[in-house]
């Protein structure tokens, strides 16, 4: 079949291939060494790394030259864009230099409202939606358009994902939210961390009854819990991340938290398999992207395909 | 309405710092419904000016005058004798009134008393809530009568971000998140149909400043 971008992580998704891949927060500086450590952990056991773009509001350097050092590193990245910080202008150009930087999985996100972040007084731009951003690079790809309709020299070869919450209430409508997203073009999809199976595999269900697992690549979010404080911060502060107490009292009850945060998420890849349309995995490991290694290989699922 | 709220009394003690005939004027329309500076508030205003005025050992004649309207050459013309007789106007309208005088009367310094801060409406007694940005192109037939635009801290017209916890904001969880309400509503109304439509990219350039209409 014919590929749309071309990348690693299309062309494990088309083969079939349980997909993992992880998450890679950049710099608080200028040094190229923070992400190139983190990409050379990442290499052998992700199909794609994504660069997150000032996550939580707070400014790192950005998605794009970090993806660019991890371009260099021979690894696939997935440039995140939040349209917080850029109007419609900005983010069709910085598309078109990423492209050029062989930058082509690009994930389209709302972002944390920048009242959350480390510079609350800041004007936030929401020009456009992550909707409407799927929909524009889409057009661009596609129709070799740009959002106002002028042609575009050349292919913008790009493999669009978007994510999904599947947790926040009301239940039915995230799985619309989904739908939207598919029907706007998103060919692949990152879900908010899942701690709670259950609940995930009934909103997969509804995403089946839909069809919608046939018409995009679902990648299950995963975020392994290093201590009580941090799952009781998640559950209380992070945005749109649902910890259900159980996992709070079991990590609680256990002699190392560190060793039962892992095996929790281990557990969780295990049940993740077997849902039917799930295509993969994506490793968020917030300042702990030293364990991914560990987790892929203990999930048995190394080592990552050649395609 | 216009709401809006009276600066902090240092500020406007520093901004009338250098005048010694103050002319107080309230507004007798939106800031005078959301008790920013009506009649009320100007004279609350002057009593305050004038006891700081005595404790700093300072001279001020402070005017007290309410127009009915400070955003229309018409109800300006009654004060004008005040004005003239004035070193500076404490002009307690909105941003529309302070720049009204400032036009009609050239020659005299004009100080914003008030902070204008939004449209919108009180919802109960004391709380008055934003309700509509003026974005120039309206949707409000296409999502259960609740705006977006103006009720999303990001303005997001596809639906709720990821961020919302118990139908609550991310930015202020005392806050509803204005698509849980759109749902909620069109679910009342039977119309979740109109969710599954995306809403293309707006058109800002119908907010693009400064705007005016003819007719």
């Amino acid at each position: 079949m014919t590929m749309k971008a071309g990348t690693n992580l299309e062309k494990v998704l088309e083969s079939g291939a349980f997909a993992v891949t992880a998450e890679a927060g950049p710099a608080k500086g200028a040094v190229t060494s923070v992400i190139e450590r983190k990409g050379e952990m990442l290499k052998p056991c992700c199909d794609a790394v994504n660069v997150t773009d000032n996550q939580s509001a707070v400014v790192r350097m950005s998605s794009w030259s970090s993806c660019v050092l991890l371009k260099r590193l021979g690894l696939d990245p997935v440039m995140q864009i939040v349209v917080r910080d850029r109007n419609r202008l900005a983010i069709q150009s910085d598309v078109l230099g990423a492209v050029a930087m062989g930058i082509q999985n690009i994930l389209c996100l709302s972002g944390d409202h920048q009242a959350i972040g480390n510079h609350p007084d800041a004007k936030g731009v929401y020009d456009i939606d992550s909707i409407q951003l799927i929909q524009m690079l889409k057009g661009m790809r596609d129709e070799k358009k740009f959002q106002c309709g002028e042609e575009i020299s050349g292919e913008v070869p790009i493999f669009i994902g978007a994510a999904a919450n599947p947790f926040a209430a009301p239940f039915e409508y995230r799985v619309l939210r989904l739908a939207k997203k598919v029907k706007a073009g998103a060919d692949f999809i990152q879900t908010q961390a899942i701690f709670d199976v259950a609940k995930f595999a009934k909103w997969m269900e509804m995403v089946r009854d839909r069809g919608l697992d046939k018409q995009t690549h679902i990648l299950a979010g995963l975020v392994p819990i290093k201590s009580v404080g941090m799952a009781r911060y998640m559950k209380d502060y992070v945005s749109g991340v649902y910890v259900p107490d159980e996992v709070v009292t079991r990590l609680e009850g256990a002699k190392n938290a560190k060793e039962e945060g892992i095996k929790i998420c281990l557990e969780t890849i295990e049940q993740l398999k077997e849902i039917q349309g799930v295509h993969g995995i994506h490793i968020m490991a917030v300042a702990w992207e030293e364990m991914v290694p560990h987790i892929v290989e203990q999930a048995k699922l190394l080592p990552r395909p050649v395609v | 309405m216009i709401v809006g709220k009276q600066k902090p009394l240092p500020e406007i003690r520093e901004m009338i710092a250098d005048y010694g005939n103050i002319l107080i004027l309230g507004c007798g329309t939106c800031a005078t419904v959301c008790f920013a500076g009506g009649e009320r508030e100007v004279d609350i205003l002057a009593s305050s000016l004038g006891i700081a005025a005595k404790l700093e050992g300072k001279e001020r004649v402070t005017t007290k005058h309410t127009v009915k309207r400070q955003c229309e050459w018409e109800f300006l013309d009654e004060i004008e004798e005040k004005v003239k007789q004035a070193d500076a106007v404490l002009s307690l309208g909105c941003g529309v009134g302070v720049q009204a005088i400032a036009e009609r009367f050239p020659e005299i310094p004009v100080l914003p008393g008030l902070d204008t801060l939004f449209m919108g409406m009180p919802v109960e007694e004391g709380v008055w809530v934003e309700r509509c940005v003026g974005c120039g192109n309206c949707i409000l037939n296409q999502t259960g009568g609740i705006c977006p635009i103006a009720r999303c801290p990001k303005g997001l017209i596809n639906g709720p971000c990821g961020g919302y916890r118990d139908g609550k904001c991310e930015v202020d969880p005392t806050r509803d998140c204005a698509w849980v309400l759109i749902y909620e509503r069109l679910k009342k109304m039977g119309r979740l149909d109109m969710l599954h439509t995306s809403q293309p990219l707006k058109d800002y350039s119908k907010m693009g400043h400064p705007r005016s209409i003819t007719r």
